[in-house]
C-alpha cells in the first residue's frame, strides 16, 4: 500500500450557533484504499463529509486534493475536482433508463451541425459508453435501455455507484450506501466498492454496518464529538473495540493506531 | 473477461426486441389503441363519421386545446400542473384581437407573443425560484388574468378581419381532405416538442426533474433553471394556441375558451402523460386530444346526446390515471 494522500484535512471547524460540529478536525485518505468513516449519531460525521464534499464551507482548517489546497464553496466545486458522493437514496431517476441515469447532467452531443445546431444527443455513443462502465464494474442487467425502476433495490443503487465512479477523477464518497438494501444486495454493493478501488478510486465509505466495514474497509476513521479520535487498522482491531472508542466507552489509547492520530 | 461481458452487454442491446416491441412497450400505444378503436367503431357505426369533411372538421376542430395542451404537456412532465394556460391564450388573443383593429396584425401577434411570455414567465419564476406549488400559483393567475382580458376589453369581443390572423384556418385541400395550416401547425410543434424532449439534454433533464427532482439537482442540473425554461416555452405554445384560436373563431372574445385550461389536461392525461411527472410526451398528447375530439363528434353523428361525451371522456380521464396508478406502483415495491 503507498503512503500517497489523496485527500487530507487539517484542523476543520465548524460551529453551528453554540453547537461545535467540526472541532480541529483531521481527515486522510490514501489513493488506494477504501477508508471507513463510523461515528454515532450526532458527531459530526456528516458535517466531515458535507465539507469534504462542498456541501458545507467550515469555519476554518484547511482541505488539499493531492497535495494542492482546495476552497470549496459548493458542491460543483468538489464535483469540478473529480469528487462524486452517492446517497443513502434519491440517487436516480426511476423512470429514466441506465444509459440516461449515467450520463444525467452530462449528456454527449452528436459532433457536427446535429450536436451544435440541433443539440442531437449522441444516444448510441452514450449506451456504449454505459454498457462498458457496467460492464467495468461487473454489475449485471439485462439491457442497458432498461428503466431504473425495472431493477432490484441492490441494482439500483449499483447504478448510483456507477455513475458516480464514471465521473469521478479522483475520490468516491459514499453515505450509506446500503443503508435501504437487504442482506444479498447490500453484499453486492461492497463488492461494487470494491472494484471501484481495483479500478483506481479511492473510496470513503460512512456506514452504521459495523460488519460491512470490516468487510471491505482497509483502514477506519473513528469519528467522536467533531473530531477524528482514532485512525484504525480492521485486521488489528476488533469491531467492539471500535464501538467502545467511537462511543466514548474506551479511551483511543487503547488500540493499535494507525497512521496519523487526532 | 470485461470484454467478453461488454460485447455480450452490447449485443443484448442491440437485439432488443426490435421496433414493434419497443413501440407496444411505449407509452403512446394504449392511447393510439383506444383512438383506432374507437374510429373504428364510429367508422362501422355511423355512415357520416369517415367523410373527408368531417375528418378534417375533427382535426380543425382539436388544434386550439391540442395546441394548449402540448404546452401542458411539458409542465405535467415536470410534476407541475398549468390551470391558467387557456386564460394566458385568451388574453393574448384579446389583446392581438384590439391591438389589430387599429394598427397592425403582425406587430400585435408579437405583442400578444409577449404577453404570453410575460405571464408564463411569472409563473415560472413563482414556481421555480420561490418554489410556490404549480396547482396554487397557476390558479391564482388563472383568476387574475380572466378578469384582465375582461377589464381590458370592457367585455367585448373583436372581430377578426386581418389575413394573417385567420390564416391557420386555411390550407390546402389534399385527396378530398382541407388540411388547415393551424392543424399543420399543430403537427409541426408536437414534432419539434418532440424532438427536443427525446433527442436533446434539454428533455432528459425535463424528464429527470419530474421524475426525482432531488436526484436530478445531484446530479447537477439546474433545477430551477430548467423549470422556468419549461413554463417559457409552455408560454411560446400557447401564444401560438392563441393564433390558432383566432383563426378557429375571428373573434377575440375575453369570455371564450373558459375550460380550455382542463380540457387541455384532459389531452394530457388521455395521452398516458403522468400527472406525477416523469412519464409521457407530446405525441401521446396529440393522440389524446384527438380521442376527445372523435368521441365528441362521433356520438353526435351516431345521434347520442352529447352530455354522454362528457361521461365518455370521464370514463377514459380515469382509466388513463388508473393506468398510469398501476405502472408507477407495479414498478415501485
Amino acid at each position: 500500500m503507498t503512503e500517497t494522500v489523496v485527500l487530507r484535512a487539517r484542523g476543520l471547524t465548524k460551529h453551528y450557533g453554540q453547537v461545535v460540529a467540526l472541532d480541529d478536525c483531521d481527515f486522510d485518505l490514501r489513493a488506494d484504499e477504501i477508508l471507513a468513516v463510523i461515528g454515532d449519531n450526532g458527531a459530526g460525521k456528516s458535517t466531515l463529509i458535507k465539507a469534504l464534499t462542498g456541501a458545507v464551507v467550515p469555519d476554518s482548517g484547511t482541505i488539499s486534493l493531492k497535495g494542492e489546497q482546495v476552497h470549496f464553496r459548493s458542491a460543483l466545486d468538489a464535483r469540478r475536482v473529480g469528487i462524486e458522493t452517492v446517497y443513502q437514496e434519491l440517487g436516480v431517476a426511476p423512470a429514466l433508463d441506465i444509459t440516461q441515469n449515467l450520463y444525467l447532467g452530462r449528456e454527449q452531443r452528436r459532433k457536427g451541425l446535429l450536436g451544435t445546431v440541433f443539440r442531437k444527443l449522441d444516444k448510441p455513443a452514450m449506451r456504449h459508453g454505459s454498457a462498458r462502465q457496467m460492464a467495468d464494474l461487473g454489475i449485471r442487467i439485462q439491457s442497458i435501455r432498461q428503466k431504473v425502476e425495472t431493477l432490484s433495490g441492490g441494482q439500483r443503487q449499483a447504478v448510483a455507484v456507477a455513475r458516480v465512479a464514471a465521473w469521478a477523477t479522483s475520490v468516491v464518497i459514499m453515505d450509506e450506501p446500503t443503508a435501504a438494501l437487504g442482506v444479498r444486495e447490500t453484499n453486492q454493493v461492497l463488492g461494487l466498492i470494491e472494484r471501484v478501488r481495483e479500478n483506481g478510486l479511492p473510496v470513503v465509505l460512512i456506514s452504521h454496518n459495523m460488519p460491512n466495514v470490516f468487510q471491505v474497509a482497509d483502514r477506519i476513521h473513528i469519528h467522536r464529538l467533531g473530531r477524528r479520535i482514532a485512525l484504525v487498522d480492521p485486521r488489528n482491531t476488533t469491531m467492539e473495540e471500535a464501538v467502545a472508542v467511537m462511543t466514548g466507552a474506551k479511551s483511543p489509547e487503547s488500540l493499535h493506531l494507525e497512521g496519523g492520530t487526532a | 473477461m470485461t470484454n467478453t461481458a461488454d460485447a455480450a452487454l452490447l449485443e443484448k442491446e442491440e437485439d432488443h426486441g426490435g421496433p414493434l416491441r419497443t413501440f407496444i412497450g411505449s407509452q403512446i400505444a394504449g392511447p393510439l389503441a383506444a383512438l383506432i378503436l374507437a374510429i373504428v367503431v364510429f367508422g362501422v357505426t355511423t355512415s357520416t363519421f369517415l367523410n373527408a369533411d368531417n375528418l378534417s372538421l375533427i382535426a380543425t376542430q382539436s388544434v386550439v386545446v391540442g395546441t394548449l395542451a402540448l404546452g401542458q404537456t411539458l409542465i405535467i412532465l415536470t410534476a407541475g400542473i398549468d390551470l391558467a394556460n387557456g386564460a394566458i391564450m385568451v388574453l393574448a388573443a384579446v389583446v392581438i384581437g384590439k391591438l389589430a383593429t387599429d394598427g397592425n396584425a403582425l406587430w400585435a401577434l408579437v405583442v400578444g407573443t409577449l404577453v404570453c411570455l410575460v405571464m408564463g414567465g411569472l409563473n415560472g419564476v413563482l414556481i421555480s425560484r420561490f418554489s410556490l406549488p404549480p396547482f396554487i400559483v397557476t390558479l391564482g393567475v388563472l383568476s387574475v388574468l380572466t378578469a384582465a382580458a375582461r377589464l381590458y376589453t370592457d367585455s367585448q369581443s373583436y372581430p377578426i378581419s386581418s389575413d394573417l390572423l385567420t390564416i391557420l384556418n386555411d390550407g390546402p385541400t389534399v385527396g378530398g381532405i382541407s388540411i388547415t395550416y393551424g392543424v399543420l401547425l399543430w403537427i409541426a410543434l408536437t414534432a419539434v416538442l418532440g424532438y427536443a424532449l427525446t433527442q436533446t439534454a434539454w428533455g432528459v433533464r425535463v424528464y429527470a426533474v419530474g421524475d426525482n427532482r432531488a436526484a436530478a439537482a445531484l446530479t447537477g442540473i439546474k433545477v430551477r433553471r430548467v423549470l422556468l425554461s419549461v413554463y417559457l416555452t409552455a408560454a411560446v405554445v400557447y401564444a401560438f394556441a392563441a393564433w390558432q384560436a383566432l383563426g378557429r373563431t375571428p373573434t377575440a372574445d375575453p369570455s371564450g375558451y373558459s375550460t380550455a385550461n382542463l380540457d387541455s389536461i384532459t389531452a394530457v392525461v388521455i395521452g398516458g402523460t403522468s400527472l406525477f411527472g416523469g412519464r409521457g410526451g407530446v405525441v401521446g398528447t396529440f393522440i389524446g386530444a384527438l380521442i376527445v375530439t372523435v368521441l365528441a363528434n362521433g356520438l353526435t353523428q351516431a345521434g347520442i346526446d352529447s352530455l354522454y361525451q362528457q361521461v365518455a371522456t370521464g370514463i377514459l380521464v380515469v382509466i388513463a390515471v388508473a393506468v398510469d396508478h398501476f405502472v408507477r406502483t407495479r414498478q415501485t415495491r
